[in-house]
């Protein structure tokens, strides 16, 4: 089934200059409870986000009116822990439509690929820069273009290359997913069943 | 060139590779459980197909029930609807469930083991990442998005890049007292909550090998919490008599051929991997955490880092990690109060920690003020521990068993740990709010969960063995 098709995202950001933001944060384990994948995003960091009387909770940058965007910019290590694809899916519903960080959690980035949200690493050095011209101007805008693998930050011209698998690329730009793959090649799979030793 | 136990293990399950991709990887089991998998199900009814080899696919529910009154209706209405979707859907694409009531049900990592469906050599995924537990046997097993379990539903397979490898050998003896969940607390402090991210590992040497099938599943089972895909050991003697005459393992000339095959599960002298770690088993000591990922830990006997002793770029994660814990730079460990004491999970909810727990707090009396947990790990574990009469002495030293389940190891159903309150347990996960919004998390062996039972504060078990 087809995935939204990722181009060219040209964006503000919102920044969590946070490491070793787990998958828990993202989406506590209390708001895993629903069967579709829909309506995560109202809890999506719901402890650092709201109190325990529900109400927002002024520092945390979520709230704050100055910062929005469908750029999330994390410290390293972003989507560690749990499995639970629901992180992807709460970040996704929030709006944000890629993470960008100097180092991605492997089960998460695979969820987030999974579900037409782009992964972006980036250098330590260049991530600490977007922080700061975030910081100092929150209307700094970051281009993201899948196709060339460049992220650029508009303000400075500063640019950097980024990673993705070719396969995962040519999946997002042109919105397919892997189970139209694999679906397509049952007889491949049903001839390995009947090849297997074992 | 030689290859290693990994690489036999995945290059025997790789249907085709992807040019320039992943390679499309077959699954030899499947587990399900009630969270991850509605989404997957509805996926398959959105595109009108049926799962494609549903004899290949196992489910339980686990991380949502209750672990009191289990024959009752689950009260919490959006829990029951995931273990009713759970129940229907595995009825309706003829998937063997053990539901709630069922005498095989429990955590998706102890059932798989304990029934004979882990088996060596064999590729095993779930939407959970605790699936790397069932590397123990030689597996190469670990945990899945519900994108990727609608995909191992659909097609038996899925799409995975080859990770890198990880050798960790400890040698040595591990110490009295000291367990195999210290042996991986220590391996995780060392290589911190992301040093193992994009690897999988192989354990191995004299200090893994000594160890029951049931450490070596605790030792696997955490891999994930220092970023790695999973870990593995080498199938032995140990792996092979523990899988004999288990209710789904091979039996008869079956069982002969499968030995066979699984005697070459090693890997060879001179395979190469991309990472090679070393450890010694005396340096280990009973472990504690202090922080808020697992990589955050210390020997019982040591205490929290001063500022200065901590890398300058991770001090302002220390930092916030030690706000939330209400920890002070420096502190020693030993002698600080802690509110509750869990015993239970994928990590440490066998028969064996059952036992360590039970004999360690035989004769002895429940701290006063202390609340504790005991949750086995499945309705067989339950069973057992019965069959042994643990629960008598658990009952005669002032606690309780519950019924089997994930419980407050990530606190989804009732079981949560109050705001502020450190709960000691032997989980895998301290991570902010995991026990219970606001909850203070320290991981530790059920040996050190049973010392501080008894005194109600971090206690070093070594003082009583």
């Amino acid at each position: 089934m087809p995935i939204e098709k990722f181009a060219i995202l040209r964006s503000t950001c919102v920044p969590l200059p946070i490491e070793n933001v787990d998958t828990d944060q993202i989406i506590p384990a209390r708001f895993l409870k629903a069967t579709t994948r829909e309506g995560f995003g109202e809890n999506l960091f719901r402890d650092w986000r709201y109190d325990k009387e529900n109400k927002p909770k002024p520092d945390f940058v979520l709230n704050n009116s100055r910062f929005t965007g469908s750029i999330l910019i994390a410290g390293k290590n972003f989507g560690s822990g749990s499995s639970r694809e629901h992180a992807a899916w709460a970040i996704y519903d929030y709006g944000f439509k890629s993470v960008v960080s100097s180092f991605f959690a492997d089960i998460f980035k695979n969820n987030a690929l999974n579900n037409g949200l782009l992964p972006v690493q980036v250098g330590e050095s260049f991530l600490e820069n977007i922080f700061k011209a975030v910081e100092q101007n929150p209307d700094a805008v970051l281009e993201i273009n899948l196709e060339s693998q460049e992220i650029t930050l508009l303000s400075t011209g500063e640019k950097e290359k980024f990673d993705i698998n070719p396969y995962k690329k040519e999946c997002l730009l042109k919105g397919y997913d892997d189970i139209d793959y694999l679906l397509s090649i049952k007889d491949k799979i049903i001839a390995f069943e009947g090849d297997r030793i074992l | 060139m030689g290859k290693s136990l990994f690489d036999k293990v995945w290059d025997a399950h790789v249907v085709t590779q992807v040019k320039d991709g992943p390679a499309v990887l077959y699954i030899d089991r499947h587990l399900i459980h009630e969270v991850t998998s509605p989404q997957a199900f509805a996926g398959l009814d959105k595109r009108g197909i049926r799962v494609f080899r549903p004899g290949q696919t196992f489910a339980t529910p686990d991380h949502n029930v209750p672990t009191v009154d289990q024959h009752l209706t689950i009260k919490d209405v959006l829990s029951r609807t995931q273990v009713d979707k759970l129940t229907e859907n595995t009825k309706k694409h003829g998937i063997q469930l053990f539901g709630l009531n069922h005498p095989y049900q429990g955590i998706v990592h102890v059932v798989g083991p304990e029934l004979g469906i882990t088996q060596p050599g064999m590729t095993i995924v779930c939407g959970d990442s605790h699936t790397a537990t069932h590397g123990a046997f030689g597996c190469v097993a670990f945990g899945i998005g519900t994108s990727e379990v609608e995909m191992v539903l659909a097609s038996q397979c899925i799409m995975q890049p080859k990770p890198k490898k990880m050798k960790i050998t400890v040698n040595g003896q591990l110490g009295t007292g000291v367990t195999a969940k210290d042996l991986i607390l220590y391996i995780i402090s060392r290589m911190s909550a992301s040093g193992g991210t994009g690897y999988f590992i192989e354990y191995a040497g004299t200090a893994v090998k000594s160890l029951s099938m049931e450490g070596r599943m605790t030792v696997c089972n955490m891999s994930i919490e220092m970023g790695a895909r999973g870990g593995m050991i080498a199938p032995d003697e140990t792996t092979f008599n523990y899988v004999q005459g288990r209710e789904y393992a091979p039996k008869g000339g079956e069982w002969d051929k499968k030995l066979a095959y699984w005697k070459t599960l090693h890997s060879d002298p001179d395979a190469l991997f991309d990472k090679e770690l070393q450890y010694d088993a005396s340096d280990i000591e009973p472990m504690i955490t202090y922080g808020t990922n697992p990589g955050m830990g210390t020997g019982i006997t040591g205490h929290i880092p001063e500022l200065h002793e901590v890398p300058a770029g991770n001090r302002p994660t220390f930092e916030k990690a030690l706000q939330y814990m209400n920890f002070t730079y420096g502190l020693p460990l030993i002698g600080k109060p802690v509110d509750y004491v869990f015993v239970g999970s994928c990590t440490n909810g066998r028969i064996e920690d059952l036992r360590a727990f039970a004999y360690f707090v035989k004769g002895r009396k429940k701290a006063k003020d202390i609340i504790v947990w005991v949750v086995p790990g499945s309705k067989q574990v339950e069973k057992q521990a019965k069959s042994e009469g643990l629960d008598k002495i658990l009952a005669d030293a002032g606690f309780e068993m519950r019924q089997p389940g994930c419980s407050a190891c990530l606190a989804m159903n009732d079981d949560k740990i109050p705001e502020g309150k450190y709960a000691l347990s032997t989980t895998n996960r301290n991570f902010e709010g995991r026990q219970g919004p606001g909850s203070r998390t320290l991981l530790a062996s059920p040996l050190t969960a049973a010392a501080a039972a008894v005194t109600g504060k971090i206690t070093d078990p070594r003082d009583f063995l």
